[in-house]
């Protein structure tokens, strides 16, 4: 398997972006710095979200759950454990609880799924906040770090940056290759002998570990954890809208929402606080109703009609390049 | 014993939200994640009706459970039908409907905050001590068990002993042979889902006699209702009974024998044992 042309094209690229992104907290300070940040922390949430539930379709709801992990990982240990291996045991937490969800749910219809997540945070949650007012004595915890807005900033692009490259080996990889087949049919890809319950398990734990470094990056941001923060249920539905207002069929489809979405809800946040909860119930009807695709797929959508009236013979010259 | 009576009469509630759920699902083929919202939204009136109007809340029904019917069928009539009818699968219907339906948590969520605001809510009625086995218990929760069981034998007895019962229950079998045979499956499947939305709403009301409320707690229900729906098998009743009794009786037991706060790690446990026990339900056949 060889590297083309195309897509060396597209590494120079990426690169280019990432180092022009790289740059932004030279320019932003303050309030722009924060929202910067918010919008890589949602890029490589939504990114990592997709890894999965992109080539299944499934919804997963269990973003915030993986999160409040590594938030909590990285509180309960700032201490006494080293940043680094702090970070590197909450990839390890939050796969573990993604293959055991996985387990339970996977062998069984998307719709098992969806709802076993949906409560899922919440139920880590109460887990929590039980076996800290049972067996420690505090419930919230204060995480100091010598982490400025701008270092933070910096590892969640890098870690961007991790998820895409893992998006593109998974793709070239055997179980990329199951994916694409279980995707197209579910049927056929358990006849030809794919293990479709422990392909899913495998994403979803290369999914969920990366969530859970999301949030371990972050707990140095709040400076102060407590599971309500740490475990809030919106995170998990606004990772949802963005990647699918953006458009979950290629990786990098969800960064496409990620922006205007963050900026619109900060300004939502700002004006009409008490409007919040609406905004988003209706971003998620408008979704189903109006870009069911996405924009990207949208904009495909009308590329695909400008060239098949263009002609056939431009379409067919363009279609190999894929 | 009281931890299990008690249990038992909030199990009657909870299978009175499964029973509104199960029609929505199986009939009416939309995984209503806003369910719970219907039932904060009926709670919340009855909270209002009684604090404001003074007006009894089980007179209250007769205002509350007409006012679901006609809400849930608008909102299935304007939002969900044109899903249900682009839909060219199953899979691709079940995950519109779960997109649209966050959307209607939320909306009617953000509408709850603004009317009531985020606090907590509850009234007194009939919280009077009534001896049963010995031991007294509140009142209004034998009246709200008393409740849902009527509402429920009024349902049993619809969907079994009459001529449209017996239309929607086809429709739930196989809506294109409901259709072969002169049903109006779109019509049906409205009603369902707008009649499933009224039985949530009366379970709302009922419930908040002796329930504190607030304005977010609906996706905690509609958690349990469907945990409650999977345990007892899609579509089968008599199963979502005996699953709400059960649920109702390992919160109680959880939440006064170790700590109030596991009541969603019992929910949790009790799933996790139906998929991997009797994913088909505790009735339900093995279909391979």
């Amino acid at each position: 398997m060889s590297i083309t042309a195309n897509e060396y094209r597209t590494l120079a690229m990426a690169i280019v972006a990432f180092g022009l992104a790289a740059l932004v907290p030279q320019f932003a300070s303050g309030h722009t710095l924060t929202i910067a940040v918010t919008i890589v922390e949602y890029a490589a949430l939504c990114t990592a979200w997709t890894l999965f539930s992109g080539p299944t379709r499934y919804i997963s709801l269990a973003t915030a759950a993986f999160f409040g992990i590594g938030n909590y990982m990285v509180g309960l240990g700032i201490d006494t454990i080293p940043f680094a291996a702090l970070v590197a045991l909450s990839a390890v937490g939050a796969a573990i609880l993604a293959a055991l969800v996985g387990l339970a749910t996977l062998r069984l219809s998307g719709v098992y799924f969806v709802i076993f997540t949906l409560g899922l945070a919440e139920l880590v949650r109460q887990v929590v906040t039980w076996w800290q007012t049972n067996y420690t004595t505090k419930v919230g915890l204060y995480v100091f770090t010598d982490f400025r807005e701008q270092h933070v900033y910096w590892m969640l692009l890098a870690l961007t940056a991790a998820v895409f490259v893992t998006g593109w080996l998974i793709n070239r990889s055997r179980l990329g290759f199951a994916m694409r087949i279980i995707g197209n049919d579910e049927t056929v890809a358990s006849h030809v002998g794919i293990n479709t319950a422990g392909a899913k398990v495998l994403l979803f734990m290369i999914s969920g570990a990366f969530i859970g470094i999301v949030g371990a990056l972050l707990a140095p941001r709040y400076a102060y954890v407590q599971p309500p923060s740490a475990f809030n249920p919106m995170i998990s539905f606004q990772v949802v809208i963005m990647a699918l207002l953006g458009g979950t069929r290629r990786l990098w489809g969800p960064l496409v929402g990620v922006v205007p979405f963050i900026v619109l809800t900060d300004f939502i946040n700002a004006q009409f606080p008490d409007y919040t909860n609406i905004v988003i119930g209706v971003a998620f009807i408008a979704i189903v109703f109006l870009v069911p695709d996405g924009v990207l797929g949208r904009i495909e959508q009308a590329i695909g009609a400008m060239r098949a009236r263009a002609g056939p013979s431009a379409d067919a010259r363009e279609e190999p390049a894929e | 014993m009281e931890i299990i009576i008690t249990g038992l009469l909030l199990g009657g509630t909870y299978a009175l939200i499964a029973m509104g759920l199960t029609l929505q699902y199986g009939v009416a083929r939309i995984m209503n994640l806003a369910n719970g919202e219907n039932l904060a939204v009926a709670g919340l009136s009855a909270f209002w009706l009684y604090t404001v109007l003074n007006i009894n809340p089980v007179l209250a029904l007769a205002i509350i459970v007409p006012a679901a019917f006609v809400l849930n069928w608008l909102i299935y009539a304007i939002v969900l039908r044109p899903l249900v009818d682009r839909a060219k699968s199953r899979g691709q219907l079940e995950v519109d409907s779960i997109l649209a339906t966050f959307g209607l948590l939320f909306i009617l969520q953000g509408v709850m905050l603004l009317v009531f605001g985020g606090g907590l809510f509850n009234y007194k009625f009939l919280n009077v001590p009534y001896e049963f086995l010995g031991r007294s218990y509140g009142l209004n929760r034998f009246i709200a068990f008393g409740g849902a069981a009527v509402i429920a034998l009024a349902l049993y007895v619809f969907l079994a002993r009459t001529r449209y019962g017996t239309a929607i229950r086809a429709v739930a079998v196989d809506p294109v042979a409901a259709g072969l045979v002169a049903i109006d499956v779109k019509r049906a499947s409205t009603f369902a889902f707008a009649l499933g939305g009224a039985l949530t709403a009366a379970a709302g009301s009922l419930l908040s006699t002796f329930y504190t409320f607030n304005a977010s707690m609906g996706v905690l229900f509609t958690m349990k209702a469907l945990i409650i729906v999977i345990m007892g098998g899609v579509g089968d009743v008599r199963g979502a009974v005996v699953a709400a009794l059960l649920l109702a009786l390992a919160e109680t037991v959880v939440s006064s024998l170790i700590d109030p706060g596991l009541t969603l790690a019992a929910t949790y446990a009790l799933f996790v044992l139906t998929l991997i026990f009797r994913p088909e339900g505790i009735f339900g056949r093995r279909v391979t």
